[in-house]
C-alpha cells in the first residue's frame, strides 16, 4: 500500500499530468495519421525530453507509444489503411464492417478492445512486479549478456524469410556502435582519423535517420491519395457491451500480448498472429474472419495494445530493450543517469509502479478522448502525403540539430535517412540495426565484465539463470534451423512437382546441332547464311 | 512467370541484387581494414580486445550478407533493378533540401529559415493552393514557438540576430 501511495505521489505533479495529457492526445493524433507512426514521433521528440525529469519525459514517450495504436485503428477501419504498422490486422475485419455500414460499431469495438488489452496488461504487470523484483537481482553481467544475445537472436529469427539479411543488419548495428574511441583501452576504432567519428555514432542520429528522415523521403516521393470518409452513425458505447460477449477471446488475446511483449524482439506482430489464429480456430463462425468478424477485431486490437506495458518489463528489469521504441526510451534513462536493470527494481520500485500507473491512467484518458473526439479526429487522415513529408522533414531537423548543434550529425542522419528509404523500398527490416546498436553496446560491456570473473568461456554459463538462457538460445537457433530446413525441403518438393520436362529444351538444341553437322544441314545453313545472315550468326 | 523460389522471396525483386552486392562489397572492404583501423593490445583477454566487437559486427555482415546474396533467386540485374537504383538517387534531392535548411539556420535564425523552408519545399512538391501555403506558414511558426519557445530545445540564434537592437535581439536568440 505504501508503494502504491508513493507511486501516486510521483504522478501527482502538474508536469506529469500535463505530460500524460499531451502524450495521450498526441499519440492518438500521430497514430491516426497514416505514414507517421509512434517511432517517427518518439525519435523527433526524444532530444526535447532530455531537459525534462525522467518521469515526465518517459510519460510523454510512453503516452505516444501506448495511445498511437488506438489512433491507428481509425484509418484502418475507415479507409483500409493502417495508421501504424501494427494496425494492419485491424483492416481485415474493421474495413469490411465499414463497407457494410457499421463504422461506428467497428470503431467502438476497436476502442473497447484496445482499452481492455491495455488495462489487462498493466494490471498483470503490477501484480507481477514483486516477482520481477525477486528475479531481477539474479541477473549479473553474464546473464544480462546472454539475455541481450537472446534478444538479438530472437529479432533475427522473428523476420521469417528474411533472417539472413536481418542478421546482417543486426551485425551492421553492432559494428556501428563499436565505431569511435573505445572506452577501456582508449584506442580508436574505424574513425579513419576523422574527428567527427571519434565520439562514435550517436544512437539518436541513427534512429532519426532510419525512422523519421526515411519516412519523410517515402512520403515526399509518394502520391497524394484522395480519401473518402464514411459518415459515422450510431453510438460509440456499444463496443464495450459487445466485448463483454467475448470474454474468452479478449482475455486470451491480452495474455498473448503480455507474454509476447515481455520477450525481447518478438512484440505485437507475433502476439496478433497468435491471438487471431486462436480466435479463428475457437470461433463458432470461423468463415466470418476477414469479412467483418467482431471476434477477429477484438483479437487484433486487444493483443496489440497489451504489448506496450509488457515491453517495458525487459527494459526496466534488465535494461534490455526488446524493440526499437523501448530502445529509444533507454536513451532517456541514460541521459538522466537512471540505470534500468535489477537495481531499479530493488531501489526505485515506486518509480516502476508509477510508470505502470501512468499507462493505466493513459488508457482511460485516451478512451474518454476518443469517445468524444472521433468525429473531429478522423479529418487528420485527409492531410496530403507529400505535405506530411514536408512536416516530418522539418520536425526531424529539431531532433537531430538540437542534440549537439552538429552539422556532421545532420549529414549522418541524412545518410541514414537514405539508407532507411532504400531498406523500406526493398521491404527490409530497419529494427535489427537499432537493436544491434543498443544490444551490441550492452553485450560489449557485460561480456567484458563477466569474463573478467571467470577462467574459461564455459564458466560463463555455470550459474542457473545463465545456463537456462544459454539453453533457450540453443533451442531457438535449433528450432529456426529446423524450420529453414523444412521450408527448403518443401520448396524442393514444390519445384519438383511443378517441373516441366527439363530435357525438352536441351534435346531440341542437341537435335539442331546434329542436324547442322549432317551434310544436308550444312547445305541448308550455307543457303540461309547467304539469304538471312542474321539467322545463322547466332550459331 | 516467376519460379517457386522467386514467388517465396519476401519483398520486391527490383533492387535486391544491387543492394546485396553493395552491402557485401562495402562490408568486405571494411573488414579488410580491420588491421589498420583497430588495435590488438598485448596481455589483454581475447574478449576484451578493442578489435573483438568490430570483428563480430563486420564478420556477421560479410557472412550473413554473403549468404543472403548467395540465396537470392536472381543472378543478373534487370532493367527494373537499375530503375530502382535511380529512384534511390532521386531522394538525394530531399537530403540536399534538408542539408540546405541545416546550413541556413545558424545564419538567418530558426524562425526565418523555417518560414522560408516549409513553404518553399511545399511549393517544390507541387502545392499551389492558398490553403496549403498558409498551412505551411502556420506550421512553421507553430513548430518554432513550440520547440524553441516552449520546450527550449538547444537551437542557437542566427548570426543575423546580432544586428537587431538590444531587447529584441535577446528575445529572438532565446525564443525564435
Amino acid at each position: 500500500m505504501d508503494l502504491l501511495l508513493s507511486s501516486i505521489d510521483i504522478l501527482s505533479r502538474w508536469d506529469v499530468v500535463l505530460a500524460l495529457l499531451v502524450g495521450s492526445v498526441g499519440g492518438v493524433l500521430i497514430g491516426a495519421i497514416p505514414g507517421v507512426g509512434p517511432a517517427v514521433a518518439i525519435a523527433i521528440l526524444l532530444p526535447a525530453t532530455f531537459s525534462m525529469d525522467p518521469i515526465v519525459g518517459l510519460t510523454v514517450l510512453l503516452g505516444i507509444y501506448g495511445s498511437s495504436m488506438y489512433g491507428g485503428a481509425i484509418p484502418a477501419i475507415l479507409i483500409n489503411t493502417p495508421g501504424t504498422a501494427v494496425n494492419a490486422l485491424t483492416t481485415y475485419d474493421g474495413f469490411p464492417m465499414t463497407t457494410r455500414g457499421e463504422p461506428r460499431r467497428a470503431l467502438s469495438l476497436a476502442y473497447s478492445s484496445s482499452f481492455f488489452g491495455g488495462v489487462f496488461s498493466v494490471i498483470c504487470l503490477i501484480l507481477f512486479a514483486p516477482i520481477l523484483a525477486r528475479v531481477a537481482p539474479m541477473f549479473g553481467s553474464r546473464e544480462i549478456f546472454l539475455a541481450a544475445l537472446l534478444g538479438i537472436v530472437l529479432v533475427v529469427v522473428a523476420h521469417r524469410g528474411q533472417s539472413l539479411i536481418a542478421g546482417a543488419l543486426a551485425a551492421f548495428g553492432i559494428f556501428l556502435q563499436s565505431i569511435g574511441m573505445e572506452p577501456v583501452k582508449y584506442t580508436q576504432r574505424y574513425t579513419f582519423d576523422q574527428p567527427f567519428l571519434q565520439g562514435g555514432i550517436n544512437l539518436i542520429v541513427v534512429v532519426l535517420g532510419l525512422f523519421a528522415l526515411s519516412q519523410a523521403f517515402v512520403l515526399l516521393t509518394s502520391v497524394d491519395e484522395k480519401v473518402r470518409l464514411t459518415r459515422l452513425r450510431g453510438g460509440l458505447f456499444q463496443g464495450m457491451r459487445e466485448l463483454l460477449r467475448h470474454p474468452r477471446v479478449a482475455t486470451v488475446s491480452a495474455s498473448f500480448g503480455v507474454l509476447m511483449g515481455m520477450i525481447p524482439g518478438v512484440g505485437e506482430f507475433t502476439a496478433q498472429f497468435m491471438s487471431y489464429t486462436y480466435a479463428q480456430r475457437s470461433s463458432k463462425r470461423p468463415q466470418d474472419f476477414g469479412r467483418g468478424s467482431s471476434e477477429g477485431l477484438i483479437a487484433a486490437e486487444t493483443s496489440n495494445n497489451a504489448v506496450p506495458a509488457a515491453a517495458m518489463v525487459p527494459l526496466l528489469a534488465l535494461g534490455i530493450p526488446g524493440e526499437a521504441l523501448t530502445a529509444m526510451m533507454l536513451s532517456v534513462f541514460y541521459v538522466h543517469n537512471v540505470v534500468p536493470g535489477p537495481g531499479l527494481f530493488q531501489n526505485d520500485m515506486d518509480f516502476v509502479v508509477a510508470l505502470y500507473l501512468a499507462l493505466l491512467i493513459l488508457n482511460v484518458l485516451v478512451l474518454v478522448f476518443l469517445l468524444f473526439a472521433t468525429g473531429t479526429l478522423i479529418k487528420v487522415v485527409k492531410i496530403p502525403n507529400r505535405f506530411l513529408g514536408v512536416c516530418v522533414l522539418t520536425l526531424s531537423f529539431v531532433g537531430v540539430y538540437s542534440l549537439r548543434n552538429s552539422i556532421s550529425d545532420c549529414v549522418m542522419a541524412a545518410a541514414f535517412g537514405v539508407l532507411g528509404y532504400i531498406l523500406k523500398r526493398l521491404s527490409m527490416p530497419v529494427v535489427p540495426i537499432i537493436l544491434g546498436m543498443v544490444l551490441g553496446g550492452i553485450m560489449e560491456v557485460k561480456l567484458r565484465a563477466g569474463m573478467a570473473r571467470v577462467k574459461g568461456p564455459l564458466d560463463l554459463i555455470d550459474r542457473p539463470v545463465a545456463f537456462i538462457l544459454f539453453c533457450i538460445i540453443i533451442v531457438v537457433i535449433a528450432a529456426h534451423l529446423r524450420r529453414v530446413w523444412l521450408e527448403r525441403r518443401d520448396l524442393k518438393e514444390t519445384e519438383w512437382q511443378n517441373k516441366r520436362r527439363s530435357t525438352s529444351f536441351a534435346t531440341r538444341l542437341s537435335r539442331r546441332r546434329n542436324s547442322l553437322l549432317k551434310e544436308r544441314g550444312k547445305m541448308v545453313r550455307a543457303r540461309r547464311s547467304n539469304r538471312f545472315p542474321q539467322s545463322t550468326d547466332l550459331y | 512467370m516467376p519460379t517457386e523460389r522467386e514467388r517465396r522471396f519476401v519483398g520486391p525483386r527490383r533492387g535486391q541484387l544491387i543492394f546485396a552486392l553493395a552491402f557485401v562489397v562495402i562490408s568486405a572492404l571494411l573488414l579488410a581494414q580491420i588491421g589498420s583501423q583497430t588495435d590488438w593490445i598485448a596481455k589483454t583477454a581475447f574478449f576484451a580486445q578493442p578489435r573483438f566487437w568490430p570483428a563480430v559486427g563486420l564478420g556477421g555482415m560479410v557472412l550473413l550478407g554473403g549468404l543472403h546474396l548467395y540465396r537470392l533467386p536472381w543472378r543478373r540485374n534487370s532493367r527494373y533493378d537499375w530503375w530502382e537504383a535511380r529512384k534511390w538517387f532521386v531522394v538525394l534531392e530531399f537530403a540536399l533540401w534538408f542539408m540546405a535548411y541545416v546550413l541556413l539556420v545558424p545564419v538567418v535564425g530558426y524562425l526565418p529559415a523555417t518560414l522560408a523552408f516549409v513553404p518553399a519545399l511545399s511549393w517544390r512538391m507541387g502545392y499551389r493552393s492558398r490553403l496549403i501555403l498558409v498551412s505551411s506558414i502556420v506550421f512553421a511558426v507553430v513548430v518554432v514557438v513550440m520547440f524553441k519557445g516552449f520546450l527550449s530545445v538547444k537551437i542557437p540564434g542566427g548570426a543575423v540576430y546580432e544586428y537587431l537592437p538590444g531587447g529584441l535581439r535577446r528575445f529572438f536568440i532565446l525564443y525564435l
